[in-house]
C-alpha cells in the first residue's frame, strides 16, 4: 500500500533536461522509479535519459499516462509549473524548488482549491526533500539506500533532519511505509495533519513520526487531528528548542513569530494532546521502537 | 528585509497615502535645516533604526525649537539604541528623520500581514492604536478586528469599508479611510511584502487620516523581481556576521553560546543546536552550510564560525545526501590545515560514503574529535568546550 507513490506511479521530471533535473531524475531511475518522461519547453520530441521529454505537461498526460511529478524549476517559474501540472490533470506533485515567493504559494493553493476535492491534485513543498516508498519508488532528492522499508509513517519539514530519523530506524531494525517531506517554507502544498489523514487510511502503516519545528501553528494543528481522529499513535520530535523569538533559522517558514510557536510551547500542547515526544533529536529511533513493542 | 520608517512612507506615499511632511537628515546641521524647511512650531526628531518601539528607547522625540531638534539629533546620531527588539547589542542609528509635528485627535492601529494558517493575506485594525498589537491582543483581544482577503479576487471595497468602520472613523472620514486602506494593499501585493503595519494612525484635531508610524517587510524570496525595494536594503542594521554570511550564500544566525556550529540542512542544523544544550553547552551560532558542502564552501563556513571570538569549541555535524563523507572529509581537512585553530573540533559524519570519510579525518593526523552518533558529537563538543575553558583560565 504505502501512500502517494508505489513501484507503478508513472512519474515525470519538470526542468527534466537541466543539471539539477537530470542528476536527480537518474537517481530516481537507479533507485527504481517509473520515470516516463520528463518536460522541458522548447525541447519537446528530444530524448533524455532514454525518456521521452515534452513540451508541456499535458502532453506527457497524455501519452504516457504520467500521475505524478517532481518539479526542479527556477524559484521565479516554479508556482507556474505547479499550477500547469495541476490543470493538466498530475495527481501528485513534489516541488523541490527553495525560494518560491509567498504571494505566488498563496495564488497556487488558491489555484488548487478550484478543483473538486477528489481531483485535486496533492502538492508536497516546496523547499522539501520529495517522497520515498522505500523499496519501491523515489519522487525526491534523498539517499534512498538509508531508507528501509516497515511499518513507520514519516513526515517532517526538514530533509537532513529526516535522514537522521531514517538513519536511526534503520540502525534499530525499523523500517518506514512511506517518507513524506513538506518542506520549511511558511505556506506548504500539504500540512502534516494532510499528511496524517493519509497514513490514517494506509493499512500498512502503523505508527506515525512527525517531524517538526519552530514557526506556524501547523505541528499543534496535525496534534489535534491525532487526538480527534487517529487509531494510530503518533511520536514527534520538534526542532529548535535554542531558537530566539523573531529570527529566521535557515527555513522561510522557522521563526517564532507569535505565541504558540516556539519549540516548547508545541511539545506542551503535543503531549497534552497525547503526542509521544522523542526528548532529543537522537532520541527518535529509539522513542518509536519504545512505542512499537507496546503496540 | 526591513527597511526605514522613512521609505515606507515613501513608498505609500506613491500610492496615495497621506503622511506628514518630513525630510531626511545624516546631522544635527542638516536636522535643523529639514525642520526649517517643513516650517511650524512642533517636530518629532525620529532614529531610523530597523526597530519598534522605538519611542521608549529615546528614538523618538517631540521638539518645540531649533536647539532642540539639534540636541535631540545629536543625543540619537552614531548611537546604538537599544529597544526590546533588537536584543542588547542594539542598532546603529546613522539616519534621522525630521516630520513635522501633527494635532492627534485619535490613534488607531492598522496593519496588513500573511496569516500562515489562513494562507492568505489577513487586514488587522484597532481603534486602540499607539501600543504594540501583541499586548494589545494580550490584554483586549475583542478590540482587534481581522479580515480575510481572497487571493483570486483582492480586497473589496466593502472590506475596507467594515475596517473604517470598524476603527471608529466617522461617515465623513470613511471614502477616505477606503482610499487609504486599498492604497496600502497595492503597496503589499505590488512589492512582494509580507508585512505593513501602521501604527499609530492618526485622526488629526482636523479630521485627517494621517500615517504617523510605518513599518514594512519583505518577501526576501521576491526580491529578485523587485528591484525597487532591493535597493533600499540598509547593510548597516545587519548583524555583520548574518550579512557576510548572507553574502556567501550560507545562512547564518549569531546566538549566545561557545559552542560554534557547521551542519547541513536548517533541520538538522536546529536539532544538532538542541543536542548541544541538553547536553548541558550553548550554541555559538546556527550555521547552514547546505547541500553543495564544497571544500571551498565548507573553508568560507569555518572562518565565519570562527570570526566570532568567543566559540571555545567547534561542532561539525554533517549527514550527507546528495553530498558524500569523504568530499566533505577533504573539505574539512583541507579547511583546518589552511586555518590555524586554536580550539578543539569535533566531527560528526553520516550518511553516504561515510566510512571513506572517516578515514580521511583518522588519516589526516590532525587533533580531530569524531563521533558516530547525535548525542555522542554533541556530549563530545560540551566536554571539550569546558576543557578549553579550564585550559584558557589557567593560561
Amino acid at each position: 500500500m504505502a501512500i502517494l507513490i508505489n513501484k507503478d506511479t508513472r512519474m515525470i521530471v519538470q526542468g527534466f533536461t537541466g543539471k539539477i533535473g537530470t542528476f536527480h531524475a537518474q537517481d530516481m531511475i537507479n533507485y527504481g522509479s517509473n520515470v516516463v518522461g520528463g518536460i522541458t519547453p522548447g525541447k519537446g520530441g528530444q530524448t533524455h535519459l532514454e525518456r521521452p521529454v515534452f513540451n508541456t505537461v499535458r502532453e506527457s498526460v497524455e501519452q504516457e499516462g504520467a500521475e505524478a511529478s517532481i518539479i526542479f524549476v527556477p524559484p521565479a517559474f516554479a508556482a507556474d509549473s505547479i499550477m500547469e501540472a495541476a490543470e493538466a490533470g498530475i495527481k501528485y506533485c513534489v516541488s523541490i524548488t527553495d525560494g518560491i515567493p509567498t504571494q505566488d504559494m498563496m495564488k497556487v493553493k488558491q489555484f488548487l482549491r478550484k478543483f473538486p476535492k477528489k481531483d485535486r491534485m496533492i502538492l508536497t513543498g516546496p523547499n522539501c526533500a520529495g517522497t520515498i516508498t522505500p523499496g519501491q519508488s523515489m519522487l525526491g532528492i534523498m539517499p534512498g539506500h538509508i531508507y528501509q522499508s516497515g511499518v513507520v509513517g514519516v513526515v517532517g519539514r526538514s530533509g537532513t533532519l529526516g535522514y537522521e530519523a531514517a538513519d536511526q530506524m534503520r540502525e534499530l531494525g525499523i523500517g518506514i511505509s512511506t517518507s513524506v517531506g513538506i518542506g520549511g517554507d511558511p505556506i506548504n502544498g500539504s500540512s502534516h495533519r494532510d499528511i496524517f489523514e493519509k497514513f490514517e487510511e494506509d493499512d500498512e502503516t502503523k505508527l506515525v513520526l512527525m517531524i517538526g519545528e519552530i514557526g506556524g501553528p501547523q505541528e499543534v494543528e496535525a496534534g489535534v487531528y491525532a487526538a480527534k481522529h487517529m487509531n494510530k499513535p503518533v511520536v514527534a520530535y520538534i526542532a529548535g528548542l535554542t531558537a530566539p523569538k523573531g529570527r529566521r533559522m535557515g527555513h522561510a517558514g522557522a521563526i517564532i513569530s507569535s505565541a504558540g510557536e516556539s519549540a516548547a510551547e508545541k511539545v506542551e500542547m503535543l503531549q497534552d494532546l497525547g503526542v509521544t515526544i522523542a526528548p532529543t533529536p537522537s532520541a527518535m529511533g529509539e522513542t518509536i521502537a519504545k512505542v512499537l513493542a507496546k503496540m | 528585509m526591513d527597511i526605514h520608517e522613512y521609505q515606507a512612507k515613501e513608498i505609500l506615499e506613491g500610492y496615495g497615502v497621506k503622511i506628514a511632511e518630513g525630510g531626511l537628515a545624516y546631522s544635527p546641521e542638516e536636522a535643523v535645516q529639514r525642520m526649517r524647511e517643513i516650517g511650524g512650531s512642533v517636530w518629532a526628531v525620529k532614529a531610523q533604526i530597523h526597530s519598534g518601539a522605538r519611542g521608549k528607547a529615546g528614538g523618538v522625540k517631540i521638539c518645540f525649537s531649533h536647539e532642540e531638534v539639534e540636541a535631540a539629533a545629536e543625543s540619537m546620531l552614531g548611537k546604538r539604541l537599544v529597544t526590546h527588539q533588537t536584543g542588547p547589542e542594539g542598532k546603529v542609528c546613522s539616519r534621522l528623520y525630521i516630520e513635522a509635528g501633527t494635532d492627534i485627535a485619535k490613534e488607531l492601529y492598522f496593519s496588513f500581514l500573511v496569516d500562515r494558517a489562513e494562507e492568505r493575506i489577513v487586514m488587522v485594525g484597532s481603534a486602540q492604536g499607539g501600543m504594540e498589537i501583541e499586548e494589545l491582543a494580550e490584554n483586549n483581544p475583542d478590540a482587534i478586528k481581522k479580515i480575510y482577503i481572497d487571493p483570486a479576487v483582492g480586497l473589496l471595497d466593502f472590506q475596507a469599508r467594515e475596517m473604517a468602520f470598524e476603527l471608529g472613523l466617522e461617515a465623513t472620514q470613511i471614502s477616505h479611510a477606503v482610499k487609504f486602506i486599498h492604497g496600502c494593499y497595492r503597496a503589499m501585493r505590488e512589492l512582494d511584502a509580507n508585512m505593513l503595519e501602521i501604527n499609530p494612525l492618526v485622526v488629526t484635531k482636523a479630521g485627517e487620516l494621517i500615517t504617523l508610524d510605518a513599518k514594512m517587510g519583505f518577501d526576501d524570496n521576491a526580491l529578485f523581481r523587485r528591484h525597487s525595494v532591493a535597493e533600499l536594503r540598509d547593510k548597516t542594521q545587519e548583524h555583520p556576521q548574518e550579512m557576510a554570511a548572507a553574502d556567501r550564500g550560507l545562512s547564518y544566525v549569531g546566538l549566545d553560546g561557545d559552542i560554534g556550529c557547521m551542519i547541513n540542512g536548517a533541520g538538522l542544523a536546529m536539532a544538532t543546536m538542541d543536542m548541544i544544550k541538553l547536553a548541558g553547552g550553548e550554541p555559538a551560532n546556527f550555521l547552514d552550510v547546505g547541500g553543495g558542502a564544497s571544500a571551498e564552501r565548507t573553508e568560507k563556513a569555518f572562518r565565519l564560525v570562527l570570526a566570532d571570538k568567543g566559540v571555545k569549541a567547534m561542532l561539525v555535524n554533517i549527514f550527507a545526501g546528495i553530498n558524500r563523507c569523504d568530499w566533505i572529509a577533504e573539505g574539512v581537512v583541507q579547511a583546518v590545515k589552511k586555518i590555524d585553530m586554536n580550539i578543539p573540533l569535533i566531527v560528526r559524519l553520516s550518511g553516504t560514503n561515510v566510512e571513506e570519510g572517516r578515514k580521511i579525518i583518522a588519516e589526516s593526523g590532525l587533533p580531530i574529535i569524531t563521533a558516530t552518533t547525535l548525542a555522542e558529537a554533541a556530549e563530545k563538543a560540551v566536554q571539550a568546550r569546558n576543557e578549553q575553558v579550564a585550559k584558557e583560565g589557567v593560561a
